[in-house]
């Protein structure tokens, strides 16, 4: 390799589209109440030029988003801190991480379902605003978002057919009779949707969406109720219905976990389809960094509600920089591994010779690096200072004081 | 050495108005002391159908139509005669549960009563199968969270307070309460993140290495079997389709079913291999299915498919090259052959399937 493995921190700007000039300026995380102050990132944020940028335009971007929870008797949760990326038309960013690491409050953060404590979210240039039911419902037709369990996000006493005609009318309608203005000045015949919004009517729209996630034929399936179809049919459903909106951004929170694995793959190459037909900007959340390799352009890695190590899908899972991703890797089940390392204990040994894993009932950290108790490379700064994201290439950062160590070539071939 | 619960030609019908569905059908599954033997199968399949259904755990409309069950656990048999469980009086299943064949049941949230501590439900589990003065049950419960990794101070904790993978973990240890020698395990870390999961599988291949019980584990994910399980059951439409050592199944696979399902988990280490899938859904097991159960969604099939009867019989490439290179379970799998129902595999074609 004869590229450096280590990039100055916050390299220079104007390394990919889309990306913002103006960084968040750490004081301004200050500004969120109550926030431990000692656990604030130290050093700039690098600037990532995303992998996923080469597939289109952006579409959807985070700046600097931070969430609060307030749990009472003066105790505060920061279920997402200083997270930035961007989601790009018919690109595939996949979020990854254990329950609690905070991919789902992401992903409500963009949907506009949360507010964010600090930090924006950007459609298309726009900030948005989740203020006013007319404003937020135009935008709820450009974010759409699929739910986990396709056994209880559909409604058992409605038929298919309700489930989509709904959306369809709710959104080809917008109120006071004008048409919906079409995102960033385009024409709303998006490539792939094959219509506009009115010029059918909302029955052939319905027929048209049951196709698109082939659920055909179509009329059989219009009228049949959740519990006449099996769970990858009822998340066919679920996409349809977000396809419904005619959304340009697509929200899909661990949209395969609940299905058996023989069908994950069927709705994967689907969701896959899907965003190229339809240039979806796609955020696909999962705790399975497998399916990430295969479906993601850029991947996201979240542990204690930041982002410990991104970049393209292929380096990030086969080279992993960050502890935590290495650990994540070494977890997922190997068939080419038969029993051996689950024989020999659940234990990942660290470049030097330390061992992570065990789990446990850990949490993150709440001061430091959040990964700072389980990791085997952790020392006192690790404990103290929480890493920024530093730069390993233009296109992949991770946050570790070791990096030197954690991402040298013998470590990742140990795992 | 005879195995510790044998299953001979268990079929299991659910009655309903539209006619009897064959979940479980002529399934001869056996499990050896010490061995975990995985069963693997996609949602309907019958696998959960099947491990109820051997351990009298099914109620009507489910009905047992054929097939015997038989245990040989050392403190019931005493060296004899296998208990044949299908003829267990009430009493003798109410001794033979959790004693000798406890469960780890799927989904961990909904099998804890939420309204109780945790331990009043193991003390419940406890008192009820060891007969057991408070105390003691007390100190027994504490030593179960010991076994598991959760610090004793949880006893006091409601499920809800725990987290996914601690739950199941008490679930595990309940079901180890009375130190029985066959568990089975249904699915039991199905809701868990990779981690947790990896965390929890490490803890029971630890605990059967100590303990010395038998795993019957039950899953749709066959990329965890090949890592954990000894032996390898492939479960499709109530019919068993292929069973083997878990490098038998993962090199050799003989059944179309077996390799579409090797081949639809993305791989995370190696290089990127293309995923192929299997198309199609599972049939109605309401219809009568005569011959492979597999052919409408097999790329394989030939007419001889619709004939057979979905008997196991020896891999023809697996036996007559067992003392060749290539198959390499067979060194420990000299009692379990590479058995399949499937009439069209040979050498060659199982060639085909054998993952690059």
């Amino acid at each position: 390799m004869s590229e450096p493995l280590i990039g100055g921190v916050g390299a220079s700007g104007g390394l990919g589209s889309g990306v913002p000039t103006s960084e968040v300026p750490v004081s301004d995380l200050s500004a969120a109440p109550a926030v431990n102050a000692e656990a604030d990132q130290v050093g700039e944020p690098a600037i990532v030029a995303s992998a996923a940028a080469g597939r289109g335009p952006l579409a959807m971007e985070a700046v600097g988003l931070n969430k609060v929870f307030k749990l009472g008797r003066g105790t505060v949760l920061q279920a997402v801190r200083d997270v930035s990326f961007g989601l790009y038309q018919g690109a595939v960013v996949a979020l990854v991480g254990e329950s609690g690491s905070g991919k789902s409050t992401v992903a409500k953060l963009l949907a506009g379902q949360e507010r964010p404590t600090s930090g924006q979210v950007t459609l298309d240039g726009k900030p948005i605003s989740v203020h006013g039911s007319r404003a937020f419902r135009q935008y709820k037709s450009q974010v759409q978002y699929v739910f986990q369990d396709p056994f209880s996000s559909l409604n058992p006493v409605h038929t298919v057919g309700y489930h989509l005609i709904r959306p369809v009318k709710l959104h080809s309608n917008p109120p006071g009779g004008r048409p919906p203005v079409p995102p960033g000045g385009q024409s709303d015949e998006r490539q792939g949707y094959r219509t506009g919004p009115r010029a059918r009517s909302a029955d052939e729209r319905v027929m048209a969406l049951l196709e698109q996630v082939r659920l055909t034929p179509a009329e059989q399936f219009v009228v049949k109720y959740p519990h006449e179809l099996s769970g990858g049919q009822r998340q066919r459903v679920s996409f349809a219905r977000a396809l419904a909106a005619q959304p340009t951004v697509l929200l899909a929170d661990e949209p395969v976990s609940m299905l058996d694995v023989s069908i994950r793959l069927e709705m994967l190459n689907l969701l896959d389809d899907l965003r190229t037909r339809l240039s979806l900007a796609l955020l696909y959340i999962t705790h399975d960094i497998a399916s990430a390799r295969y479906f993601a352009d850029e991947v996201l890695v979240m542990y204690g509600g930041q982002i410990v190590e991104r970049g393209p899908a292929e380096d990030v899972t086969q080279r992993p920089a960050h502890p935590y991703t290495q650990l994540l890797i070494a977890s997922a089940p190997d068939p080419d591994n038969l029993g051996s390392s689950l024989k020999a204990g659940n234990v990942v040994i660290g470049p030097g010779g330390a061992i992570a894993g065990k789990a446990g009932n850990v949490g993150p950290a709440p001061v430091g690096c959040p990964f700072s108790n389980r990791c085997p490379l952790a020392d006192d700064k690790c404990r103290r200072e929480n890493p920024a994201l530093q730069l390993l290439t233009p296109a992949r950062a991770a946050a570790c004081w070791h990096l030197d160590v954690a991402a040298s070539p013998q470590a990742s071939g140990s795992l | 050495m005879a195995p510790i619960l044998e299953i001979s030609d268990l079929s299991v019908a659910y009655r309903s108005v539209g006619g009897d569905v064959h979940a479980v059908e002529h399934v001869s599954l056996t499990l050896n002391a010490g061995e975990v033997v995985g069963l693997c199968g996609e949602s309907g399949s019958g696998k959960s159908t099947l491990a109820y259904g051997a351990t009298r755990l099914l109620r009507p409309p489910a009905l047992i139509t054929s097939g015997s069950v038989r245990y040989r656990g050392r403190r019931i048999t005493q060296g004899g005669d296998p208990a044949d469980i299908l003829a267990m009086s009430h009493r003798e299943l109410a001794h033979m549960r959790w004693r000798e064949v406890a469960i780890v049941f799927q989904s961990a949230m909904n099998a804890l009563n939420p309204v109780l501590r945790v331990q009043d439900q193991i003390l419940d589990a406890v008192t009820a199968h060891l007969k057991l003065p408070r105390d003691e049950a007390k100190e027994k419960a504490a030593t179960l969270l010991d076994l598991v990794g959760i610090p004793r101070n949880r006893l006091r904790s409601y499920p809800h307070e725990l987290s996914g993978g601690m739950r199941q973990r008490v679930m595990i240890a309940m079901a180890l309460a009375a130190d029985p020698e066959v568990v089975i395990m249904d699915e039991p870390t199905t809701a868990l993140d990779v981690v947790v999961q990896r965390d929890i599988l490490a803890q029971i291949v630890e605990l059967k290495e100590t303990l010395g019980f038998s795993i019957l584990f039950i899953t749709h994910d066959l990329s965890l079997l090949l890592e954990l399980a000894d032996r390898i059951a492939v479960m499709y439409a109530g019919r068993l389709l292929e069973t083997g050592t878990a490098s038998a199944i993962m090199r050799e696979p003989a059944h179309p079913y077996t390799r579409g399902l090797l081949h639809s988990f993305p791989s995370l280490h190696g290089p990127r291999r293309e995923l192929v899938g299997i198309p199609g859904s599972p049939p109605d097991l309401r219809d009568a299915l005569p011959g492979c159960p597999f052919i409408p969604r097999c790329g394989y099939a030939i007419d001889a498919c619709s004939a057979v009867d979905m008997s196991l019989a020896q891999v023809a490439g697996g036996a007559g090259t067992g003392d060749g290179e290539g198959t390499g379970g067979r060194e420990r799998g000299a009692r379990v052959g590479h058995l399949t129902a499937c009439p069209i595999v040979t050498p060659q074609v199982s060639q085909e399937g054998v993952l690059s």
